[in-house]
């Protein structure tokens, strides 16, 4: 699957400041219960707000909802880049 | 009037302004609990619905769902259960908030599908006009099965409908949103066959709670553990697929019921973020924040502690002077009066630091902080929510213990337990402010600097800085495997509440004058009593003994009285208690007097002067000036060296600065951490940590 291996370039990580994206999958042990319910589904928008010094945590928009989440966790969500 | 008190539950997702509307419809008419054998609060107030109807109202823990992430959740979850508990409520109320609906509604259609009568208050309807949203109520109501109540709770507004509504319980709809069983129909029918008269939903809820935190009881559904046949991993990916089903139900929803024009928002919250969560500007906001509320901690609160040291004072004196002398007249003045002037005296500082903590968390500033500083406090093993409890720390380290519920790793919430009580907490502050009073010079460094008031100040540094090395060497130390959870909603920005910051506060103050004030004042009384009484003849013939010692010295009734008093204490229980210890303090500078009130700041802290002040029989710990002058000529009998000296001073400061002397936080420590041995690793790592430094520095000072 090609096309996958350029998704897997992608993580919420990835994005810069203002950057959207749509959020494909992730490994279901590694994202917190209380994340997913907030919104981090596959198929929602997902948008990086501001990150702290080092990239660490990050702000982001996702679904609707504005919350902070850490470098590692945000690197094992594979997104597709809309802008 | 079949039921005249209605039981009601209020629900919902933090930041939805659910205390505010509890604040509105009960008024002051509050009591504040604690859930049994937990130390969640529990607060229940009352609302009149109509002449002959009253609402109990439970304000339920802020919560994002029903699967529960710490303590606080479970409750609700546990309430809502057990259809026994007599809590259990007739209505539910979840409070939602217009502009985060959608992830708000996640809740209510959990609650909804438990079968209990439901009702929905879309709060801060204030802000749809500034957010171009318009909600269609009609549809809404039909399409979630419910009724709703739009209201403001920062305009007052709607609260009479959500009463209006509470009367007409009866006539709510009472089917769920959905039908849970379709995310794996063929383990629901064998739930079903198993189970045939309990509600799939609840069964459901019990069997995943484990996978997060596992609190729920599970006798009301015997023989359900056997259900737990998925794998954890299943069972999560079984969750999000019933998270994604709920979401497109609520996104079916409010296609129809909500629209939000974009064109018409006005964004604050990018404007304030900005600069407030700037990589340089955020951090000096936050410095000068802090020193802001250090500021009012202890200059501020001066004056309010200055009058109420005063005012115990010359209320125990009344005391002695009006009623007829005996036991009972000592007890009420020196160990009764003495002991409450010793806990009312931190009000002040406690009410100035829960005021700015109930602002920044109010206005949503304070989780701005905690991304601000996760990255710098995970270096030493803390997580960004540990910041809260350790400004919280300078004020008490036991509301500061019961701040660290919200973080999710273990690893770091019990690190955070553990440094929390080396923060200079304000009953180190009496202790500081009189051996510095009495041993560092009032002089000038520098021309600017006052040499007191550096000292003081090192003092906290210290304690900050103990605080985040023993946080990384525990962080190295501790095996714990605990996976990296942390989320946290970044709430609108809002201008608090005036009513909601003083409710707060009040019952802040309120429940650290009843929790620690217990332990003090128990502390006060049977130091008293071990100080008035003694076994053997030269502690029951200590007058006579006296007046046989001083009969050719020329000295005045009073000094002769204080002198009695001294040679009762030294021959009374406690005496000998620090007779008994002197050999192990003597390396750190420290005679048997000292010993006393050492031990017996093992209790708590602040009693040090009070035992002091008896010690040296001045008779009232809350004539300052004497105490001090009193320490200042204490001498050695042995030597006639002087006993507070600079090395001695210092030695003593140190110990304080370490010590775990404080009954109080170790019971909370292990309350919450359910376990003997992390309050007695605490006792005796910190005890042991302050007996080597104030040796080395009593040692090297000398």
């Amino acid at each position: 699957m090609p096309s996958k291996l350029i998704y897997l370039m992608h993580t919420i990580a990835t994005l810069k400041k203002g950057e959207k994206g749509i959020i494909l999958e992730f490994e279901i042990d590694e994202i917190p219960l209380k994340f997913i319910e907030m919104g981090c589904l596959p198929g929602n928008h997902v948008e990086l707000v501001q990150f702290a010094p080092f990239h660490d945590p990050l702000y982001i928009n996702i679904n609707g909802s504005y919350v902070a989440i850490r470098k590692e966790t945000a690197e094992r969500i594979l997104i597709k880049r809309t802008n | 009037m079949s039921i005249n008190l209605l039981k009601v539950a209020l629900i919902g997702n933090p930041n939805t302004g659910k205390t505010s509307v509890f604040n509105h419809l009960t008024g002051l008419n509050q009591q504040v609990g604690n859930y049994p054998g937990i130390t969640v609060e529990k607060k229940i107030g009352y609302c009149k619905l109509t002449r002959h109807k009253k609402a109990k109202i439970i304000d339920l823990p802020g919560t994002y769902s029903l699967n529960a992430s710490s303590l606080d959740e479970s409750v609700v979850i546990e309430l809502l259960m057990n259809k026994n508990n007599e809590d259990y409520p007739d209505v539910a109320i979840v409070v939602s908030e217009v502009e985060n609906l959608k992830r708000n509604l996640l809740l209510f259609t959990q609650i909804k599908d438990l079968g209990i009568p439901t009702i929905l208050v879309i709060n801060m309807s204030d802000r749809m006009k500034r957010k171009g949203i318009s909600l269609d109520i009609p549809v809404l109501e039909a399409e979630l099965k419910t009724k709703i109540a739009l209201t403001s709770s920062r305009k007052n507004e709607g609260m009479e409908d959500i009463k209006l509504l509470l009367q007409q319980y009866r006539s709510l709809p009472n089917e769920p949103c959905l039908d849970t069983s379709k995310i794996d129909t063929e383990y629901f029918d064998r739930l079903k066959k198993a189970f045939p008269n309990q509600s799939l939903y609840k069964l459901w809820l019990v069997i995943t709670q484990d996978v997060n935190f596992g609190k729920v009881e599970k006798h009301p559904f015997e023989g359900v553990g056997s259900f737990v046949t998925k794998s954890s991993s299943e069972l999560k990916r079984l969750q999000q697929k019933e998270t994604i089903a709920r979401y497109k139900f609520i996104n079916d929803t409010l296609k129809k019921g909500y629209v939000v024009d974009k064109s018409k928002a006005t964004d604050l919250r990018g404007i304030l973020d900005r600069v407030l969560m700037h990589y340089i500007f955020g951090y000096v906001i936050f410095f000068g924040i802090l020193l802001l509320i250090f500021q009012a901690m202890f200059d501020w609160s001066s004056i309010p502690m200055d009058f109420i040291d005063t005012s115990f004072a010359s209320l125990a004196e009344w005391v002695k002077h009006t009623l007829p002398k005996g036991v009972f007249t000592n007890l009420l003045a020196d160990g009764i009066i003495t002991g409450l002037g010793g806990i009312v005296i931190f009000i002040p500082q406690i009410a100035f630091l829960f005021l700015f903590i109930s602002v920044l968390e109010e206005s949503g500033y304070m989780s701005r902080v905690v991304f601000l500083m996760d990255r710098i406090m995970r270096r030493f093993g803390l997580s960004g929510k540990s910041v809260v409890p350790l400004i919280s720390g300078t004020a008490c380290a036991i509301p500061a213990i019961m701040a660290t519920r919200n973080i999710e790793n273990w690893k770091e919430r019990l690190i955070t337990i553990l440094v929390t009580p080396f923060t200079t907490c304000s009953a180190r502050l009496p202790v500081y402010a009189i051996i510095i009073a009495l041993v560092i010079p009032d002089q000038r460094i520098l021309w600017i600097f006052n040499a007191q008031g550096l000292t003081l100040m090192s003092l906290y540094m210290l304690g900050f800085g103990s605080a985040l090395i023993s946080a990384y060497i525990l962080n190295k130390t501790l095996k714990i495997k605990s996976k990296s959870y942390f989320v946290i909603e970044m709430p609108n920005y809002k201008l608090p509440l005036l009513k909601n910051v003083l409710i707060n506060v009040l019952e802040k103050t309120k429940s650290f004058v009843f929790e620690a004030g217990k332990i003090i004042l128990a502390i006060s009384i049977i130091l008293w009593f071990l100080a008035s009484y003694g076994p053997g003849e030269q502690f029951n013939n200590a007058e006579e003994i006296v007046r046989a010692e001083v009969k050719n010295q020329e000295l005045s009734t009073r000094d002769i009285d204080n002198k009695v008093a001294s040679f009762k204490l030294e021959h009374s229980y406690i005496g000998i208690v620090g007779k008994t210890i002197e050999p192990i303090i003597q390396p750190l500078g420290y005679d048997w007097k000292i010993g006393i009130a050492l031990a017996t700041s093992f209790a708590a802290r602040e009693v040090f002067i009070g035992t002091l002040a008896t010690i040296y029989s001045v008779g009232s710990a809350d004539d300052l000036g004497t105490i001090k002058s009193r320490m200042a000529e204490e001498v050695h009998l042995s030597t006639g060296k002087k006993v507070f000296t600079l090395s001695s001073g210092i030695s003593l400061l140190l110990f304080y600065a370490f010590a775990m002397q404080c009954m109080s936080t170790l019971a909370i420590v292990k309350r919450e951490t359910k376990s003997w041995k992390w309050p007695l690793i605490q006792l005796f790592g910190m005890s042991a940590i302050a007996y080597v430094v104030a040796l080395i520095a009593f040692q090297l000072l000398k």
